[in-house]
């Protein structure tokens, strides 16, 4: 496909292939507004990893095309080196084996907790709402 | 909106010799997790376990299912 027949898809692929960590999520890593993304951006903090961020929430087309190439339903969604590692729940996992740190290529910082760091509170609803009206 | 029994009952007719253990996270039948056994996945890495039970659902992942949390195994 041509870059003028589809620019998402193909700015997405490009931001995919020029990050060495991308993570896609709901929200910002400074506020994310999932709980499943603010699981994945705590255990890539724990382990002081550095990485892009793009928030699918403001086109629901950028989450379209992402499944579309990445042929992985759901938010978030992290890569490295231009290959999807997985969701929350891989990311979690990877957390608590090693893998993520050497996936990554880092050293965990030493305080790093040996279970994935839970971001929201257990039975909260992951969907969270934000009052942009509150000020 | 589904139930954790058909979550369970459609992972296990989708993928042979397969069982599921299904939850419902938040009690409003959309968010929901899997544990899932199954022989197959023996043969495929993490990220393709998991898109073989997101597969059973299609188009109902981020429609009437909003999230389906994973955790899938070769063995029990």
């Amino acid at each position: 496909m041509s870059a003028t027949e589809n620019p998402m898809r193909d700015e997405i692929q490009n931001a995919i292939s020029s990050h060495e960590v991308i993570l896609f999520m709901k929200g910002r890593p400074e506020q994310p507004m999932c709980g499943f993304s603010a699981r994945t951006v705590a255990a890539l903090d724990a382990l002081g990893a550095s990485y892009a961020a793009v928030d699918i929430l403001p086109d629901p087309r950028i989450r379209q095309e992402l499944s579309a190439i990445s042929n992985w339903p759901t938010i978030p969604q992290l890569f490295v080196n231009g290959e999807l590692v997985g969701g929350c729940d891989i990311v979690t996992e990877m957390y608590e084996t090693g893998e993520l740190a050497s996936t990554l290529g880092i050293e965990p910082k030493a305080d790093a907790p040996e279970e994935a760091p839970v971001a929201s509170e257990p039975g909260a609803p992951p969907l969270q709402i934000r009052n942009d009206l509150a000020s | 909106m589904p139930s954790t029994d058909d979550l369970k009952l459609r992972i296990e007719a989708a993928i042979p010799g397969s069982s599921a253990a299904v939850t419902d996270l938040t009690g409003t039948g959309d968010h929901f997790r899997a544990t899932v056994v199954a022989p197959e996945f023996a043969e495929l890495s993490r990220i393709e376990q998991h898109r073989r039970v997101y597969a059973v659902f299609g188009a109902d992942i981020g429609g009437p299912i909003h999230a389906l949390s994973l955790v899938t195994k070769a063995e029990a």
